[in-house]
């Protein structure tokens, strides 16, 4: 007999058993145990951390792993305590979180939306994880958070710089405390204006994906309003590590500025790329040629060493704040101490951001009294806080995206070592960057309802 | 039963009884304890065993029968994906019109690829379809990002038109109001075993899938797809054409394949361009190679054992080992964390690497050579040891690279 021949009997078995097999699922229903996902039971809790740890993020990754593992020390009363010295809120006390001791897992997102999701299951189905926090990437920030959206877990967005992640694809169980694109565009337009003039035009290389986007977007409405033109915008695969063909056609292209919307490894190979090819010593339109790097870190600094002197971005936050900005950034100096003693360098922005949300969600989770996410969605909305380094901060209960201070840096001339590649030319108020929930840029999303899972 | 022999009959119920006490055989350790880090018995990883297992098996039709190894057969797990999530945007959240329309894109997509691919053989045709994948790769991640959303992956939303389902229908993908991530869990002593409703849906379609493949694989229409790869143009010169056979071994093969990224996606809506990737592709590969090409059995074997171990032993970090190490003293702790290092958490394709090495060289039937050479440890002398090898004494041993 063939399958192109059942017999009478065998296609009766047959139909029997799919049909047993189909009626199964309605027997195997989920036990309705009140309360929220991965309730912690016994004296620990465990969070998760997803990070790059391959692909063109895996610097930041690493960095943001180092500040996950200060800050659970911290939470659990060991080391010097770092910015819970500072933190206008006491409610940590060093013992964990609400007596609970901090564990955590780590995964690796490769860089990749499917393999973030993946690991990010496996910490919630396998090691109860809690809370998720990384990133690294916006487009595995924004496929994680509508993950613990659904599993109803919540996502504190590590390093994530598009402007979707808490616009188009906002959560009601996500929280970034980053700054975005946008904020980026608004600080770095009246410092383009100063250094390079009213009258440019510009050419943009955009990594092609969420962020990209949304930093190509901003960053060419904020110069189109100084008057500048934009000659192309020409999108690179994020997988790409050779830009030599995408910066050949620049040279003739008439542009006078080349705007990278690049990070990390990148950036890094971009922008040497675009040293190479002589960009830097050419003459277009009478005007020197200029490169910009909206979103910097001290990362990609060190990685494309002397060819980022000169070069002008934003950052969310720079290790020299304190120093160089006075009292109002207080907390900089205790992480960068307790990171320093630990470590042997400085912390990057990445690392930063990834250990405020650590602190900020126990924080969020002692005050509100319960690891139940929408108390502390509840906790976290409309929070005003201070002493993390960053300044007066505000998260907008609209959005769940923090308010503060950006900063605009450049590539220093003569670094006196190499942790000190960046000079802050001037810090831009939240006010100058802070717009309406509902701007065009950040429309067409909807938070729904906090998640609290089965 | 069911048209099958005596042999094959066995070995269905062997894998039903595997899938269905899946969840309680792969939480062989309590919950608490360390080795629970060995633990492989949560939802996510038990619906990727079956579902790369689907992938493997109709891989095993084409690869294992006809000989002819595709190096594309991502592109239509990440065409059956798009689809899937698709038809969850527009239509309705129920994964069955889903999977089915995954299947049947799937299933169009082959005849084109295939009909193209298999003008030519050997390693002419791996080109092509290798080719082709990485087409449809760059096409997902920048040319058609409209429809794919590129390297952000296509995502479901809550304003998605999704015009069959009422108000109150579920935001979640489901079978007839049964959520896919709905899950009991069974406590017993330290031990917890999670039941969940996207696992056994996947397992049943699993199931079916392998049956379906146990038939074609006894079938004359099975025989005539070996008589292709032995030889196929001594069948040429018999005056007998073997491309439609070898276009509906492709088809049948991409079908599955749909299936599976269908289901990928029924378990969890995004599809992201990297699936289509030629790694992914390269996947398959060594998954049907690893468990034992032309066997029935081996590429089930080899899907769970890579999906173990990328899931697994690439979340054992720096703590864990010292943690483990930590009753030896200090010097030789960090002596031994370092040698182990580098061949787990992120360095799991190393490990991986070695042992495919060591199986293809020692194990040239897979994994399902191995074991019946373990079965033949203990089984007694004077039994004809043909009848331990059913397997690859009937279909050749390993492909012949033509």
């Amino acid at each position: 007999m063939s399958i192109f021949n059942p017999t009478r009997r065998g296609l009766i078995q047959t139909g029997v058993v799919a049909g047993a097999g189909l009626a199964l699922p309605t027997y195997l229903r989920a036990d309705s145990h009140a309360g929220f996902t991965n309730a912690p039971a016994g004296d620990t809790v465990t969070l998760g951390f997803n990070v790059p740890q391959t692909g063109p993020y895996a610097d930041e990754g690493a960095d943001e792993l180092r500040a996950f593992e200060l800050a659970v020390e911290h939470l659990n009363g060991e080391g010097d305590g770092g910015m819970m010295q500072t933190f206008s809120s006491k409610a940590l006390e060093g013992n964990g979180i609400m007596g609970k001791k901090v564990a955590y897992v780590t995964g690796d997102t490769q860089t990749k939306s499917d393999a973030a999701r993946a690991s990010a299951k496996s910490m919630i189905e396998k090691d109860g994880a809690i809370m998720i926090s990384g990133g690294s990437s916006s487009g595995v920030a924004v496929a994680v958070q509508s993950l613990c959206q659904e599993t109803g877990v919540v996502f504190m967005a590590g390093l994530t710089h598009s402007n979707d992640t808490t616009g188009k694809d906002k959560k009601a169980n996500g929280f970034r405390h980053f700054f975005n694109a946008y904020m980026s565009a608004a600080a770095l337009a009246p410092v383009l204006k100063q250094l390079y003039g009213e009258d440019r035009s510009a050419y943009h290389l955009t990594a092609d994906y969420t962020w990209g986007w949304t930093q190509q977007e901003s960053i060419q409405a904020a110069t189109e309003a100084l008057g500048w033109s934009t000659i192309n915008d020409v999108r690179t695969p994020l997988a790409a590590t050779d830009f030599s063909s995408y910066i050949a056609p620049v040279l003739n292209s008439g542009a006078d500025v080349l705007i990278l919307n690049h990070y990390g490894g990148n950036m890094v190979n971009s922008l040497t790329n675009a040293v190479q090819f002589g960009l830097r010593d050419k003459q277009v339109n009478g005007k020197n040629f200029e490169i910009v790097v909206p979103l910097y870190s001290e990362l990609m600094a060190r990685g494309a060493g002397e060819n980022i002197t000169g070069i002008v971005g934003s950052q969310n936050w720079d290790w020299k704040l304190e120093n160089e900005k006075g009292e109002r950034y207080a907390g900089t100096n205790a992480f960068v101490k307790s990171f320093g003693e630990k470590y042997g360098f400085p912390p990057s922005q990445a690392a930063q951001t990834c250990y405020a949300q650590t602190l900020l969600y126990a924080d969020a989770v002692a005050r509100g009294g319960s690891f139940n996410p929408c108390s502390v969605g509840e906790a976290l909305e409309g929070f005003e806080f201070d002493g993390l380094g960053n300044g007066p901060t505000l998260y907008r209960a609209g959005d769940h995206q923090c308010f503060k201070d950006v900063l605009v840096v450049r590539g220093k001339e003569n670094p006196e070592n190499e942790y000190d590649l960046v000079e802050i030319v001037e810090v831009t108020p939240a006010d100058q960057v802070t717009y309406e929930v509902d701007h065009p840029m950040f429309a067409g999303g909807d938070l729904g309802q906090c998640n609290p899972g089965a | 039963m069911l048209g099958l022999d005596k042999k094959d009959t066995l070995m269905l119920l062997v894998v039903t009884a595997l899938v269905v006490f899946a969840p309680i055989l792969l939480n062989p350790f309590p919950a608490e304890s360390s080795m629970a880090q060995f633990n492989a018995g949560y939802p996510d990883l038990m619906q990727r065993f079956v579902i790369f297992g689907i992938l493997a098996i109709g891989f095993n039709i084409l690869f294992g029968l006809t000989g002819y190894l595709s190096f594309g057969h991502a592109a239509f797990l990440g065409v059956g994906s798009y689809s899937a999530v698709w038809m969850m945007k527009l239509l309705t959240m129920n994964v069955i019109p889903a999977i089915l329309l995954s299947v049947i894109v799937a299933g169009l997509f082959s005849v084109l690829i295939g009909y193209i691919s298999l003008r030519r053989s050997g390693i002419y045709f791996s080109i092509l379809t290798l080719a082709f994948a990485q087409m449809s790769f760059n096409l997902a991640y920048s040319v058609l990002t409209p429809i794919t959303n590129g390297e952000t992956g296509l995502q479901i939303t809550l304003n998605d038109p999704r015009i069959l389902d009422g108000a109150n229908a579920p935001a979640y993908p489901n079978l007839f109001g049964a959520q896919m991530n709905e899950a009991t869990t069974l406590f017993f002593g330290g031990w917890s075993f999670t039941f969940s409703v996207g696992y056994y849906l996947c397992g049943i379609i699993m199931l079916l899938s392998f049956y379906l493949s146990i038939r074609i694989f006894r079938s004359p229409f099975g025989m005539m797809l070996r008589a292709v790869k032995s030889n196929q143009q001594r069948m040429n010169y018999t005056g007998l054409n073997t491309k439609p056979y070898t276009l509906a071994a492709f088809v049948i093969s991409g079908m599955y394949a749909g299936l599976a990224g269908g289901l990928l996606a029924s378990m969890d809506p995004l599809a992201g361009a990297e699936r289509m990737q030629w790694t992914a592709s390269g996947e398959v590969v060594l998954m049907t190679i690893l468990g034992g090409a032309g066997t029935l059995i081996g590429p089930i074997l080899g899907a769970g054992f890579i999906k173990y171990f990328e899931n697994i032993f690439s979340k054992i970090n720096e703590a864990t080992l010292e943690a483990w190490f930590a009753f030896l003293p200090a010097g030789l702790e960090d002596f031994v964390v370092a040698i182990i290092y580098p061949f787990v958490g992120k360095g799991w394709h190393l490990t991986l690497g070695l042992l495919f090495m060591l199986v293809v060289i020692f194990l040239p039937g897979g994994l399902v050579e191995g074991g019946q050479r373990v079965a033949k440890l203990f089984r007694r002398r004077d039994r004809q040891t043909t009848d331990a090898e059913p397997d690859t004494t009937r279909q050749g041993q390993i492909p012949p690279a033509e």
